[in-house]
């Protein structure tokens, strides 16, 4: 660890990054084939335009209100304080937003912009599952065309999405290509849009990808922090110490750590998948383990081997089973902003089943990950410091998984 | 001057236009690859654009998918395919070179270091699919230093603003892809590339290559009489795939395919 950039983050600053040209620092831009320039533009435009606009606004706050039951509560896990013995523990709960994860947040917002912007077909990459699902569900209610594209090796392991995505009235293609994951997903859905780029809007689930993505995909998650900022000071009448969230593209913990950015005495933990241990080199931990790289249209840290392939990741959890991350992520590494971390498949195994029997409440096994590291780091903390950790999914997709490993068949 | 204008010069002075097949470097394996570019030649190539092979080629259709997947299986590096091209340039000193390629083997081995050793390989020019011109401003002037042309892609969603734009950071010449889609997806619209091409010479005298959607003769020459260039990918790559055991095959396929290109564009 170097020292700390002489940098104040004040609300000013922050609105410069990403800057006009989508670099977060070094990172993002738009790495992409000129056929998807021109789109990309409009977006952005479009967006621009957009973000301020008192009817836009209005129309996205009244669905994220009504469609998706917000704001989600800031619940104060008791039993789970008593029993870690540190600080006081909150659970921000986006796994109790419709659809069961933080990422309807985001696809309500770019919907939207489809809407907008006049598309009739939305395609979307998915990993675990869930922002394919939220994506086939806003294509449902505003009755556009859905393709949603998930590798072969996802589809086995949530099966039960890829049929609640069906049933919403999405294609699912199952993408046989690479790694057959996630990263697979998205390379088969840019190919997509490239083909079908005059119909299509693509809504990505993270905050990675060409600009002007990682910036209007941060905004639509932002909602999670400027609601927890004021529910932590409506309930403890003060700001948190820490925020924890699990890191795969870096979408739910941005839409948390964003809004406290520039209050520089709460410390932000990203988690990402260890898998079976950093040491071993299986993992999806690049902003832990990786270096700086060019993937899916942003600079970014990267999981890429000395000749500048991809290399293929490890984690239990489908959702965080991902080569790169959210190009601000890189750039908060590095001005030493947030702390990255990692914790293992089993780490996280152990931190589900805790969460489950402790509180009642089954975390998607990604959440699980910013569970695990939170826990760990609420022991060493006072009890009169406040953590408060995303509970950015539901985990009712993982039970498969989970039994699984338990060696039984549902 | 640099190999690529003087090529593409000469053609212009004879009337003729520019055959620039593509093949993935290291497939199906890295030893072959001078050999094809050796046969490529003697079937009438004038530019040869060579694909660095990169694990997750986002613009390209399965067919070249695959071929990076065979070259990767031997894994065929960036390093390799600069041994490739110099030793074919000890046996042939006129036939310009491109590399083709993702941006991440590049970023990876530094573009001060990737642009000294491409010129050091004779390599001629750089055409980075992912890479347009506004984010390549830390990676051109080094190609410039070092001889090389940077090529850009331009598409037919391209406004004519871009295209000014992506002609003035262009050397050697700019490559129209002639359809929305990937690589070796649908069939090209001759009218609309004509049009498109017509739009981009209006605009600036750089040479239009054209690329994407050329299988055939018949469609080599259509696209010829309005460009500069045809550039031809999928279906000699497609040729690799279905040979892959057998040298010899691949060396007839694409001498065939190739010639038979060459002679409908010279007719």
């Amino acid at each position: 660890m170097g020292t700390k950039p002489n940098i104040k983050f004040t609300e000013e600053f922050l609105s410069k990054i990403p800057s006009d040209t989508g670099h977060f620092g070094p990172y993002g831009g738009r790495f992409v084939s000129e056929t998807l320039m021109s789109s990309l533009t409009e977006l952005e435009q479009k967006y621009l335009s957009l973000k301020n606009d008192p009817d836009f606004v209005k129309e996205f706050d009244a669905d994220l209100a009504d469609y998706v039951g917000r704001p989600s509560p800031l619940y104060f896990a008791e039993r789970l304080t008593r029993e870690v013995g540190g600080a006081r523990i909150y659970l921000k709960r986006e796994d109790l937003n419709h659809t069961g994860a933080h990422k309807v947040n985001n696809t309500i917002g770019q919907a939207l912009l489809a809407k907008y912007l006049g598309k009739p077909r939305v395609i979307a990459e998915t990993g675990a599952g869930q922002h394919g699902v939220a994506s086939a569900t806003v294509a449902a209610r505003m009755n556009l065309e859905c393709k949603v594209f998930m590798g072969v090796e996802d589809v086995r392991r949530q099966a039960l999405n890829v049929y609640r995505m069906k049933l919403l009235g999405a294609e699912v293609e199952g993408v046989t290509s690479g790694t057959q994951t996630l990263k697979d997903a998205m390379n088969e859905a840019l190919r997509d849009w490239v083909t079908n780029v005059d119909n299509t809007f693509y809504i990505i689930g993270t905050v990675a990808g060409p600009h002007p993505y990682p910036m209007l995909v941060r905004d639509f998650q932002s909602v999670i922090g400027r609601e927890a900022r004021q529910q932590c000071i409506e309930k403890e009448g003060r700001l948190p110490d820490a925020l924890v969230a699990c890191v795969g593209g870096g979408s739910n913990a941005i839409g948390l750590f964003y809004p406290f950015i520039c209050d520089e005495d709460v410390e932000m933990y990203g988690v990402e998948a260890g898998g079976n241990g950093i040491e071993t080199g299986e993992h999806a931990a690049p902003l832990c383990a990786g270096k700086p790289g060019i993937l899916h249209g942003n600079r970014t840290y990267l999981m890429s081997d000395d000749n500048g392939q991809i290399k293929s990741t490890h984690s239990v959890s489908a959702g965080l089973d991902y080569p790169g991350v959210g190009p601000e992520h890189a750039w908060l590494k590095d001005m030493k902003r947030a702390n990255y971390v990692s914790v293992t498949d089993d780490e996280a195994l152990d931190a589900f089943r805790r969460m489950t029997l402790v509180e009642g409440i089954m975390p998607a096994l990604e959440t699980s990950h910013g569970i695990a590291y939170g826990l760990k780091k609420a022991a060493t903390m006072k009890s009169d410091q406040i953590m408060i950790i995303n509970l950015s999914g539901r985990g009712d997709k993982d039970i498969h998984t989970v039994a699984n490993i338990d060696g039984i068949s549902i | 001057m640099s190999r690529i204008k003087t090529t593409l010069d000469a053609l212009q002075s004879a009337g003729k236009k520019a055959l620039i097949p593509y093949i993935t470097g290291g497939d199906p394996k890295p030893e072959w690859t001078e050999g094809l570019m050796h046969s490529l030649v003697e079937a009438g190539a004038d530019i040869i654009e060579i694909g660095v092979p990169f694990s997750d080629p986002m613009a390209d259709g399965p067919v070249i998918q695959l071929a990076c997947e065979r070259a990767l299986a031997h894994d065929t590096s960036l390093s390799d395919i600069f041994s490739i091209v110099e030793s074919f340039r000890k046996k042939d000193k006129n036939t310009p070179v491109v590399l083709m390629g993702y941006l991440n083997p590049i970023e990876m081995m530094g573009y001060e270091i990737f642009a000294a050793r491409a010129a050091a390989a004779k390599v001629d020019g750089v055409l980075i699919v992912d890479l347009p011109p506004e984010d390549a401003d830390k990676l051109v002037p080094h190609l410039k230093v070092a001889g090389l042309d940077a090529i850009f892609l331009i598409a037919p969603t391209t406004t004519d603003e871009r295209i000014a734009s992506i002609c003035q950071h262009s050397s050697g010449y700019v490559y129209y892809v002639s359809v929305k889609g990937v690589t070796g997806s649908a069939s090209l619209n001759v009218e609309d590339v004509a049009e498109k091409v017509q739009t981009i010479k209006s605009i600036h005298d750089i040479p239009v290559g054209v690329g994407f959607g050329i299988r055939d003769a018949a469609s080599a020459a259509s696209v010829a009489k309005t460009s500069d260039g045809v550039i031809v990918g999928s279906v000699l790559v497609n040729l690799i795939a279905d040979n892959q055991d057998d040298l010899s095959a691949i060396k007839q396929g694409l001498h065939d395919t190739l010639s038979s290109m060459r002679q409908a564009m010279d007719a």
